[in-house]
Protein backbone atom coordinates (compact mmCIF):
# COMPACT_ATOMS: atom_id res chain seq x y z
CA UNK A 1 0.00 0.00 0.00
CA UNK A 2 1.40 3.66 -0.94
CA UNK A 3 2.29 6.44 1.95
CA UNK A 4 -0.38 8.41 0.54
CA UNK A 5 -2.94 5.74 0.68
CA UNK A 6 -2.08 5.28 4.69
CA UNK A 7 -1.83 8.50 4.99
CA UNK A 8 -5.63 9.17 3.95
CA UNK A 9 -6.95 6.45 5.71
CA UNK A 10 -5.36 7.94 8.85
CA UNK A 11 -6.87 10.86 7.87
CA UNK A 12 -10.30 9.72 7.28
CA UNK A 13 -10.18 7.59 11.15
CA UNK A 14 -9.14 10.94 12.39
CA UNK A 15 -12.15 12.34 11.72
CA UNK A 16 -13.93 9.07 12.85
CA UNK A 17 -15.28 7.25 9.68
CA UNK A 18 -13.95 5.48 6.87
CA UNK A 19 -13.43 4.94 3.61
CA UNK A 20 -16.73 3.15 2.97
CA UNK A 21 -18.54 5.83 5.34
CA UNK A 22 -18.79 3.74 7.88
CA UNK A 23 -18.02 4.48 11.81
CA UNK A 24 -15.14 3.17 13.47
CA UNK A 25 -17.41 0.32 15.46
CA UNK A 26 -19.82 0.02 12.80
CA UNK A 27 -20.16 -3.60 10.77
CA UNK A 28 -21.09 -3.45 6.89
CA UNK A 29 -24.31 -5.17 6.55
CA UNK A 30 -24.46 -8.78 7.47
CA UNK A 31 -26.23 -11.49 5.93
CA UNK A 32 -26.63 -15.50 7.26
CA UNK A 33 -28.29 -17.88 4.64
CA UNK A 34 -28.54 -21.36 5.91
CA UNK A 35 -28.78 -24.66 3.74
CA UNK A 36 -27.37 -23.65 0.41
CA UNK A 37 -26.06 -27.41 -0.19
CA UNK A 38 -28.55 -30.44 -0.03
CA UNK A 39 -25.10 -32.51 -0.27
CA UNK A 40 -23.49 -31.26 3.06
CA UNK A 41 -24.79 -32.35 6.18
CA UNK A 42 -25.11 -28.79 7.07
CA UNK A 43 -23.77 -25.82 5.35
CA UNK A 44 -24.18 -21.62 5.55
CA UNK A 45 -23.52 -18.73 3.25
CA UNK A 46 -22.41 -15.29 4.89
CA UNK A 47 -21.70 -12.60 3.91
CA UNK A 48 -20.05 -9.17 5.08
CA UNK A 49 -20.52 -6.30 2.97
CA UNK A 50 -18.04 -7.61 -0.34
CA UNK A 51 -17.10 -10.66 1.10
CA UNK A 52 -18.70 -14.06 1.36
CA UNK A 53 -17.64 -17.04 2.51
CA UNK A 54 -19.44 -20.43 2.81
CA UNK A 55 -19.39 -23.50 5.40
CA UNK A 56 -20.10 -26.87 4.92
CA UNK A 57 -20.63 -29.90 7.89
CA UNK A 58 -19.76 -33.23 6.83
CA UNK A 59 -20.18 -36.65 9.05
CA UNK A 60 -18.80 -39.65 9.29
CA UNK A 61 -18.38 -42.49 11.48
CA UNK A 62 -14.71 -43.13 13.35
CA UNK A 63 -13.07 -44.88 16.15
CA UNK A 64 -12.40 -42.12 18.80
CA UNK A 65 -9.14 -40.66 20.21
CA UNK A 66 -7.95 -43.22 22.71
CA UNK A 67 -7.53 -40.27 25.33
CA UNK A 68 -11.17 -39.02 24.70
CA UNK A 69 -13.21 -42.68 24.18
CA UNK A 70 -16.28 -41.75 25.06
CA UNK A 71 -16.43 -38.26 22.48
CA UNK A 72 -16.89 -37.49 18.80
CA UNK A 73 -14.48 -35.37 16.97
CA UNK A 74 -14.57 -31.93 15.59
CA UNK A 75 -12.29 -30.33 12.57
CA UNK A 76 -12.34 -26.98 11.15
CA UNK A 77 -10.15 -26.65 8.02
CA UNK A 78 -10.05 -23.44 6.42
CA UNK A 79 -9.32 -23.39 2.61
CA UNK A 80 -8.12 -19.75 1.21
CA UNK A 81 -8.87 -20.54 -2.14
CA UNK A 82 -7.25 -18.17 -5.24
CA UNK A 83 -10.57 -17.64 -6.77
CA UNK A 84 -11.44 -15.06 -3.65
CA UNK A 85 -8.47 -13.33 -3.42
CA UNK A 86 -5.92 -12.06 -6.43
CA UNK A 87 -3.09 -12.74 -3.77
CA UNK A 88 -3.78 -16.46 -2.56
CA UNK A 89 -2.05 -19.30 -4.41
CA UNK A 90 -3.16 -22.66 -5.54
CA UNK A 91 -1.38 -25.03 -3.06
CA UNK A 92 -1.74 -26.95 0.69
CA UNK A 93 -2.68 -24.66 3.07
CA UNK A 94 -0.53 -21.74 4.19
CA UNK A 95 -0.32 -20.32 7.50
CA UNK A 96 -2.67 -17.29 7.22
CA UNK A 97 -5.59 -20.04 6.13
CA UNK A 98 -4.12 -22.68 9.22
CA UNK A 99 -4.38 -19.79 11.60
CA UNK A 100 -8.06 -18.11 10.76
CA UNK A 101 -9.18 -22.25 10.76
CA UNK A 102 -7.14 -23.09 14.34
CA UNK A 103 -8.83 -19.69 15.74
CA UNK A 104 -12.36 -20.28 15.00
CA UNK A 105 -11.75 -24.20 15.95
CA UNK A 106 -10.88 -23.08 18.94
CA UNK A 107 -14.32 -21.14 19.87
CA UNK A 108 -16.03 -23.72 19.25
CA UNK A 109 -13.70 -26.21 20.89
CA UNK A 110 -13.09 -24.00 24.24
CA UNK A 111 -16.86 -22.71 24.45
CA UNK A 112 -18.12 -26.46 23.86
CA UNK A 113 -20.29 -24.98 21.31
CA UNK A 114 -20.32 -29.34 20.14
CA UNK A 115 -21.70 -31.51 23.24
CA UNK A 116 -19.05 -34.15 22.04
CA UNK A 117 -20.29 -36.73 24.48
CA UNK A 118 -23.46 -36.50 22.65
CA UNK A 119 -21.59 -37.87 19.32
CA UNK A 120 -20.78 -41.00 20.84
CA UNK A 121 -22.31 -44.32 19.49
CA UNK A 122 -20.11 -46.87 21.22
CA UNK A 123 -17.50 -45.95 24.07
CA UNK A 124 -14.30 -46.72 22.33
CA UNK A 125 -15.14 -47.83 19.20
CA UNK A 126 -17.59 -45.60 17.31
CA UNK A 127 -18.10 -41.96 17.44
CA UNK A 128 -19.07 -39.24 14.62
CA UNK A 129 -16.85 -37.39 13.26
CA UNK A 130 -17.69 -33.48 12.31
CA UNK A 131 -15.35 -31.36 10.03
CA UNK A 132 -16.88 -28.04 9.20
CA UNK A 133 -14.92 -26.57 5.50
CA UNK A 134 -14.77 -23.15 5.10
CA UNK A 135 -13.99 -21.46 1.71
CA UNK A 136 -14.25 -17.76 1.22
CA UNK A 137 -15.78 -17.13 -2.17
CA UNK A 138 -14.97 -13.39 -2.14
CA UNK A 139 -12.26 -11.75 0.64
CA UNK A 140 -13.05 -8.28 1.19
CA UNK A 141 -11.30 -8.38 4.66
CA UNK A 142 -12.17 -10.10 7.92
CA UNK A 143 -12.33 -13.51 7.01
CA UNK A 144 -12.39 -14.24 10.79
CA UNK A 145 -15.34 -13.18 11.48
CA UNK A 146 -17.20 -14.53 8.50
CA UNK A 147 -15.77 -17.67 9.02
CA UNK A 148 -16.56 -17.86 12.51
CA UNK A 149 -19.87 -17.12 12.11
CA UNK A 150 -20.69 -19.31 8.80
CA UNK A 151 -19.01 -21.96 10.69
CA UNK A 152 -21.82 -22.05 13.91
CA UNK A 153 -24.62 -21.27 11.20
CA UNK A 154 -23.78 -24.24 9.10
CA UNK A 155 -23.65 -26.32 12.59
CA UNK A 156 -26.90 -25.00 13.04
CA UNK A 157 -27.97 -25.83 10.02
CA UNK A 158 -26.54 -29.78 10.06
CA UNK A 159 -28.92 -33.01 10.37
CA UNK A 160 -27.57 -36.25 11.00
CA UNK A 161 -27.18 -38.50 8.47
CA UNK A 162 -29.43 -42.15 8.99
CA UNK A 163 -27.54 -44.81 10.09
CA UNK A 164 -28.68 -47.99 10.93
CA UNK A 165 -25.43 -49.16 13.12
CA UNK A 166 -23.96 -50.28 9.55
CA UNK A 167 -23.88 -47.72 7.18
CA UNK A 168 -24.53 -44.16 6.79
CA UNK A 169 -26.70 -43.40 4.03
CA UNK A 170 -26.24 -40.41 3.24
CA UNK A 171 -29.27 -39.44 1.32
CA UNK A 172 -31.62 -40.08 4.05
CA UNK A 173 -31.08 -36.95 6.25
CA UNK A 174 -32.70 -37.70 9.73
CA UNK A 175 -34.35 -34.72 11.58
CA UNK A 176 -32.04 -34.48 14.49
CA UNK A 177 -29.71 -31.81 14.69
CA UNK A 178 -26.37 -31.54 16.12
CA UNK A 179 -26.37 -31.39 19.99
CA UNK A 180 -25.56 -27.39 20.35
CA UNK A 181 -24.62 -26.40 23.97
CA UNK A 182 -23.10 -22.93 23.07
CA UNK A 183 -22.66 -20.17 19.89
CA UNK A 184 -19.78 -18.52 20.18
CA UNK A 185 -19.40 -15.49 17.78
CA UNK A 186 -15.84 -14.16 16.68
CA UNK A 187 -15.60 -10.50 16.61
CA UNK A 188 -11.72 -8.95 15.39
CA UNK A 189 -10.59 -5.76 16.33
CA UNK A 190 -8.31 -4.00 14.30
CA UNK A 191 -5.74 -1.13 15.86
CA UNK A 192 -4.20 1.46 13.51
CA UNK A 193 -2.36 4.30 15.32
CA UNK A 194 -4.95 4.93 18.25
CA UNK A 195 -8.21 3.91 16.25
CA UNK A 196 -9.74 1.04 17.26
CA UNK A 197 -11.71 -0.37 14.63
CA UNK A 198 -14.04 -3.52 13.89
CA UNK A 199 -14.67 -5.50 10.68
CA UNK A 200 -11.73 -4.08 8.11
CA UNK A 201 -11.98 -4.14 4.51
CA UNK A 202 -9.26 -5.60 2.75
CA UNK A 203 -7.81 -1.93 1.46
CA UNK A 204 -7.83 -1.48 5.72
CA UNK A 205 -6.24 -4.70 6.41
CA UNK A 206 -3.21 -4.04 4.76
CA UNK A 207 -2.80 -1.24 7.37
CA UNK A 208 -3.32 -3.60 10.33
CA UNK A 209 -0.46 -2.44 13.34
CA UNK A 210 -2.39 -4.99 15.31
CA UNK A 211 -5.22 -7.12 15.52
CA UNK A 212 -7.78 -9.28 18.41
CA UNK A 213 -9.61 -11.89 17.57
CA UNK A 214 -11.84 -12.30 20.70
CA UNK A 215 -14.51 -15.30 20.45
CA UNK A 216 -17.02 -14.78 22.83
CA UNK A 217 -20.31 -16.72 24.11
CA UNK A 218 -23.72 -15.86 24.61
CA UNK A 219 -23.14 -14.33 28.15
CA UNK A 220 -19.90 -12.56 27.77
CA UNK A 221 -17.29 -14.97 28.49
CA UNK A 222 -14.38 -15.13 26.52
CA UNK A 223 -13.68 -18.04 24.78
CA UNK A 224 -10.67 -17.71 22.82
CA UNK A 225 -8.76 -15.00 22.07
CA UNK A 226 -5.69 -14.52 19.44
CA UNK A 227 -3.75 -11.29 19.01
CA UNK A 228 -1.84 -10.98 15.44
CA UNK A 229 -0.26 -8.01 13.45
CA UNK A 230 3.01 -6.75 13.73
CA UNK A 231 3.24 -4.15 16.37
CA UNK A 232 2.60 -4.72 20.46
CA UNK A 233 -0.50 -4.23 22.77
CA UNK A 234 -0.47 -2.36 25.67
CA UNK A 235 -2.82 -4.00 28.59
CA UNK A 236 -5.18 -1.05 28.29
CA UNK A 237 -5.44 -1.27 24.69
CA UNK A 238 -6.42 -4.71 24.96
CA UNK A 239 -9.13 -3.90 27.80
CA UNK A 240 -10.68 -1.77 25.22
CA UNK A 241 -10.64 -4.18 22.40
CA UNK A 242 -11.95 -6.89 24.29
CA UNK A 243 -14.88 -4.57 25.43
CA UNK A 244 -15.25 -3.73 21.98
CA UNK A 245 -15.42 -7.44 21.23
CA UNK A 246 -17.83 -8.29 23.46
CA UNK A 247 -20.32 -5.34 22.50
CA UNK A 248 -20.24 -6.04 19.12
CA UNK A 249 -20.52 -9.89 19.71
CA UNK A 250 -24.31 -8.85 20.68
CA UNK A 251 -25.16 -7.92 17.47
CA UNK A 252 -23.69 -10.65 15.53
CA UNK A 253 -25.45 -13.56 17.49
CA UNK A 254 -28.69 -12.17 16.10
CA UNK A 255 -27.66 -13.52 12.99
CA UNK A 256 -27.72 -16.98 14.17
CA UNK B 1 -36.06 -52.60 -18.62
CA UNK B 2 -35.76 -49.96 -20.46
CA UNK B 3 -35.43 -46.27 -19.42
CA UNK B 4 -38.60 -44.62 -20.93
CA UNK B 5 -39.13 -41.75 -18.15
CA UNK B 6 -36.06 -39.42 -16.81
CA UNK B 7 -35.57 -39.79 -13.14
CA UNK B 8 -36.28 -35.86 -12.43
CA UNK B 9 -39.21 -36.01 -15.18
CA UNK B 10 -37.30 -33.84 -17.84
CA UNK B 11 -37.63 -34.75 -21.28
CA UNK B 12 -34.76 -36.50 -22.59
CA UNK B 13 -33.28 -33.89 -24.76
CA UNK B 14 -33.87 -31.22 -22.18
CA UNK B 15 -31.24 -29.72 -20.20
CA UNK B 16 -31.90 -29.10 -15.82
CA UNK B 17 -33.11 -25.59 -15.02
CA UNK B 18 -30.13 -23.02 -15.34
CA UNK B 19 -29.06 -20.52 -13.75
CA UNK B 20 -26.20 -18.03 -14.44
CA UNK B 21 -24.64 -14.43 -13.26
CA UNK B 22 -21.57 -12.09 -13.97
CA UNK B 23 -19.69 -10.76 -11.92
CA UNK B 24 -20.05 -12.00 -8.78
CA UNK B 25 -16.92 -12.13 -7.09
CA UNK B 26 -15.73 -8.41 -6.74
CA UNK B 27 -12.05 -9.33 -6.20
CA UNK B 28 -11.33 -10.94 -9.25
CA UNK B 29 -11.06 -9.48 -12.78
CA UNK B 30 -13.99 -11.39 -14.45
CA UNK B 31 -16.20 -13.88 -12.62
CA UNK B 32 -19.43 -15.89 -13.31
CA UNK B 33 -21.36 -18.07 -11.41
CA UNK B 34 -23.34 -21.38 -13.26
CA UNK B 35 -25.91 -23.35 -12.01
CA UNK B 36 -27.23 -26.38 -14.08
CA UNK B 37 -29.87 -28.06 -11.73
CA UNK B 38 -27.84 -29.01 -8.59
CA UNK B 39 -24.51 -28.34 -9.99
CA UNK B 40 -22.94 -25.69 -8.97
CA UNK B 41 -19.77 -23.70 -10.83
CA UNK B 42 -18.09 -20.67 -9.51
CA UNK B 43 -15.31 -19.02 -11.48
CA UNK B 44 -13.25 -16.75 -11.15
CA UNK B 45 -10.46 -14.70 -14.00
CA UNK B 46 -7.41 -12.80 -12.59
CA UNK B 47 -4.98 -11.48 -14.56
CA UNK B 48 -3.28 -10.88 -17.13
CA UNK B 49 -0.80 -10.75 -14.56
CA UNK B 50 2.59 -11.75 -14.49
CA UNK B 51 3.42 -15.84 -14.55
CA UNK B 52 5.26 -17.47 -11.85
CA UNK B 53 7.52 -19.56 -12.10
CA UNK B 54 9.65 -17.34 -14.62
CA UNK B 55 10.13 -20.13 -16.77
CA UNK B 56 6.73 -20.67 -17.85
CA UNK B 57 6.54 -17.02 -19.46
CA UNK B 58 6.74 -16.93 -23.09
CA UNK B 59 7.84 -13.73 -25.18
CA UNK B 60 4.97 -14.79 -27.97
CA UNK B 61 1.86 -14.92 -25.82
CA UNK B 62 0.07 -14.85 -22.61
CA UNK B 63 -0.73 -18.19 -21.39
CA UNK B 64 -3.86 -19.58 -20.28
CA UNK B 65 -4.04 -21.63 -17.04
CA UNK B 66 -7.05 -23.09 -15.41
CA UNK B 67 -7.91 -24.94 -12.02
CA UNK B 68 -10.90 -27.12 -10.76
CA UNK B 69 -11.91 -28.36 -7.82
CA UNK B 70 -14.46 -29.67 -5.64
CA UNK B 71 -15.31 -27.81 -2.03
CA UNK B 72 -14.88 -30.35 0.45
CA UNK B 73 -18.58 -30.69 1.54
CA UNK B 74 -19.57 -30.52 -2.28
CA UNK B 75 -20.89 -33.98 -2.93
CA UNK B 76 -22.87 -36.18 -1.29
CA UNK B 77 -21.32 -38.97 1.32
CA UNK B 78 -17.76 -39.02 2.10
CA UNK B 79 -15.50 -35.83 1.88
CA UNK B 80 -13.46 -34.38 -0.75
CA UNK B 81 -10.45 -34.44 0.72
CA UNK B 82 -8.57 -30.81 -0.25
CA UNK B 83 -5.84 -30.31 -2.83
CA UNK B 84 -5.71 -31.36 -6.42
CA UNK B 85 -5.87 -34.96 -7.01
CA UNK B 86 -5.68 -36.95 -10.41
CA UNK B 87 -8.82 -36.21 -11.07
CA UNK B 88 -9.34 -32.35 -10.55
CA UNK B 89 -5.70 -32.18 -12.48
CA UNK B 90 -6.84 -33.81 -15.35
CA UNK B 91 -10.58 -31.95 -15.68
CA UNK B 92 -8.24 -28.74 -15.34
CA UNK B 93 -6.29 -29.36 -18.53
CA UNK B 94 -9.09 -31.05 -20.54
CA UNK B 95 -11.20 -27.38 -19.42
CA UNK B 96 -7.78 -25.15 -20.53
CA UNK B 97 -8.08 -26.85 -24.36
CA UNK B 98 -12.01 -26.22 -23.93
CA UNK B 99 -11.29 -23.01 -23.79
CA UNK B 100 -8.17 -22.23 -25.66
CA UNK B 101 -9.41 -21.75 -29.35
CA UNK B 102 -11.65 -18.89 -28.23
CA UNK B 103 -9.37 -16.69 -26.23
CA UNK B 104 -6.69 -14.74 -28.01
CA UNK B 105 -3.82 -13.61 -25.66
CA UNK B 106 -1.42 -12.66 -28.29
CA UNK B 107 -1.55 -9.31 -26.89
CA UNK B 108 -0.33 -10.69 -23.37
CA UNK B 109 3.26 -11.81 -24.02
CA UNK B 110 4.89 -13.08 -20.81
CA UNK B 111 1.36 -12.93 -19.06
CA UNK B 112 -0.38 -15.37 -17.63
CA UNK B 113 -5.01 -15.24 -17.65
CA UNK B 114 -5.91 -17.66 -14.45
CA UNK B 115 -9.06 -19.62 -14.00
CA UNK B 116 -10.13 -20.49 -11.31
CA UNK B 117 -13.28 -23.09 -10.91
CA UNK B 118 -14.68 -23.94 -7.84
CA UNK B 119 -17.42 -26.68 -7.50
CA UNK B 120 -19.70 -25.55 -4.02
CA UNK B 121 -22.00 -28.32 -4.30
CA UNK B 122 -22.18 -31.33 -7.58
CA UNK B 123 -24.60 -33.71 -9.22
CA UNK B 124 -22.71 -34.73 -11.86
CA UNK B 125 -21.67 -32.36 -15.02
CA UNK B 126 -19.19 -30.95 -12.67
CA UNK B 127 -16.47 -30.46 -15.64
CA UNK B 128 -19.47 -28.86 -18.22
CA UNK B 129 -20.80 -26.17 -15.70
CA UNK B 130 -16.79 -24.95 -14.91
CA UNK B 131 -16.49 -24.37 -18.77
CA UNK B 132 -19.74 -22.52 -18.84
CA UNK B 133 -18.72 -20.52 -15.62
CA UNK B 134 -15.18 -20.23 -17.11
CA UNK B 135 -16.37 -18.83 -20.45
CA UNK B 136 -18.76 -16.24 -19.00
CA UNK B 137 -15.99 -14.98 -16.13
CA UNK B 138 -13.49 -14.25 -18.88
CA UNK B 139 -15.74 -12.68 -21.19
CA UNK B 140 -16.36 -10.79 -17.58
CA UNK B 141 -12.62 -9.87 -17.18
CA UNK B 142 -12.39 -8.54 -20.90
CA UNK B 143 -9.93 -10.95 -21.56
CA UNK B 144 -10.12 -11.03 -26.07
CA UNK B 145 -12.28 -13.67 -27.24
CA UNK B 146 -13.33 -15.31 -30.79
CA UNK B 147 -16.35 -16.90 -29.66
CA UNK B 148 -18.12 -18.09 -26.48
CA UNK B 149 -18.01 -21.80 -25.31
CA UNK B 150 -20.74 -23.85 -23.97
CA UNK B 151 -20.35 -27.32 -22.22
CA UNK B 152 -22.94 -30.22 -21.55
CA UNK B 153 -22.91 -34.17 -20.77
CA UNK B 154 -24.79 -36.18 -23.21
CA UNK B 155 -25.60 -39.38 -21.18
CA UNK B 156 -26.82 -42.74 -22.56
CA UNK B 157 -28.55 -44.22 -20.19
CA UNK B 158 -29.55 -48.06 -21.30
CA UNK B 159 -31.10 -48.23 -24.52
CA UNK B 160 -31.47 -43.72 -24.67
CA UNK B 161 -29.74 -40.93 -24.90
CA UNK B 162 -30.14 -38.15 -22.71
CA UNK B 163 -29.27 -34.34 -22.14
CA UNK B 164 -27.33 -33.11 -19.51
CA UNK B 165 -26.90 -36.42 -17.41
CA UNK B 166 -27.41 -35.98 -13.68
CA UNK B 167 -25.99 -38.31 -10.76
CA UNK B 168 -28.91 -40.36 -10.40
CA UNK B 169 -28.71 -41.16 -13.98
CA UNK B 170 -24.96 -41.28 -14.00
CA UNK B 171 -25.52 -44.71 -11.13
CA UNK B 172 -28.68 -46.18 -12.92
CA UNK B 173 -28.71 -49.75 -12.41
CA UNK B 174 -30.87 -51.30 -14.13
CA UNK B 175 -28.51 -50.90 -17.76
CA UNK B 176 -25.17 -49.68 -18.93
CA UNK B 177 -24.60 -45.85 -18.68
CA UNK B 178 -21.95 -43.79 -21.09
CA UNK B 179 -21.23 -40.23 -20.38
CA UNK B 180 -20.00 -37.94 -22.92
CA UNK B 181 -19.00 -34.18 -21.92
CA UNK B 182 -18.69 -32.05 -24.52
CA UNK B 183 -18.17 -28.57 -25.22
CA UNK B 184 -19.24 -26.40 -28.17
CA UNK B 185 -17.53 -23.24 -29.60
CA UNK B 186 -21.19 -21.20 -30.06
CA UNK B 187 -20.06 -20.02 -33.97
CA UNK B 188 -18.52 -22.32 -35.36
CA UNK B 189 -20.02 -25.57 -33.81
CA UNK B 190 -16.49 -27.19 -33.41
CA UNK B 191 -15.93 -29.31 -30.65
CA UNK B 192 -13.34 -28.18 -28.01
CA UNK B 193 -14.12 -30.86 -24.97
CA UNK B 194 -14.78 -34.22 -25.95
CA UNK B 195 -14.53 -37.23 -23.17
CA UNK B 196 -16.33 -40.66 -22.93
CA UNK B 197 -16.43 -43.45 -20.49
CA UNK B 198 -18.62 -46.38 -20.67
CA UNK B 199 -19.50 -47.89 -23.59
CA UNK B 200 -21.13 -46.38 -27.36
CA UNK B 201 -21.84 -47.16 -30.93
CA UNK B 202 -20.07 -45.10 -33.98
CA UNK B 203 -23.88 -43.84 -34.72
CA UNK B 204 -25.03 -43.29 -30.52
CA UNK B 205 -21.63 -40.96 -30.53
CA UNK B 206 -22.99 -39.25 -33.94
CA UNK B 207 -26.52 -38.60 -32.51
CA UNK B 208 -25.24 -37.61 -29.38
CA UNK B 209 -22.52 -34.60 -30.90
CA UNK B 210 -25.86 -33.21 -32.23
CA UNK B 211 -27.87 -33.73 -29.21
CA UNK B 212 -24.45 -31.21 -27.57
CA UNK B 213 -24.86 -28.85 -30.24
CA UNK B 214 -28.47 -28.28 -29.79
CA UNK B 215 -28.19 -28.08 -25.83
CA UNK B 216 -25.06 -25.84 -25.97
CA UNK B 217 -27.07 -23.28 -28.58
CA UNK B 218 -29.63 -23.14 -25.28
CA UNK B 219 -27.08 -22.46 -22.97
CA UNK B 220 -24.47 -20.12 -25.15
CA UNK B 221 -28.13 -18.18 -24.80
CA UNK B 222 -28.29 -18.38 -21.48
CA UNK B 223 -24.46 -17.35 -21.36
CA UNK B 224 -25.09 -13.86 -23.49
CA UNK B 225 -28.16 -12.73 -22.04
CA UNK B 226 -26.54 -13.14 -18.76
CA UNK B 227 -23.28 -11.05 -19.83
CA UNK B 228 -25.33 -8.63 -21.93
CA UNK B 229 -27.74 -7.83 -18.97
CA UNK B 230 -24.76 -6.75 -17.09
CA UNK B 231 -23.33 -4.76 -19.27
CA UNK B 232 -26.38 -3.53 -20.78
CA UNK B 233 -26.69 0.51 -20.48
CA UNK B 234 -29.58 1.86 -18.09
CA UNK B 235 -31.23 4.36 -19.05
Amino acid sequence: MSREQKDHILNFLEKGIRFDGRKLDEYRPIKVEKGFSGNAEGSAKVSIGDTEVLAGVKMSIMEPYPDTPNEGTMMINVELLPLSNPDFEPGPPGIQSIEIARVVDRGIRESGAIDTKKLCIKKGEKVWSVIIDVCPINDDGNLFDASALAVVAALQDAKFPSYDGKVIDYKKKTKESLPLKKLPVSCTVIKIDNHFIVDPTYEEEEKVESRLTVEVEEDGTLCALQKGGDKPLTAEDIDKMVGIGIEKSKELKKFL
Amino acid sequence: MAYTKRNDGRKFDEIRPTEAKAGIIKRADGSAYFKMGKTVAYAAVYGPREIHPKFLQNPKEGKLRCYYNMMPFSSVGDRVRPGANRRAKEIAMVTEKAILPVVDLTEFPNSVVDVFIELPQTDAGTRCAGICAASMALADAGIPMKDMVAAVSIGRVDDKLVVDIDYSEESYEDGTVADIPMAVISRTGEISLLQMDGNLSRDDLKKAIEMAKKACSEIDKIQRDTLKKKYEVKK
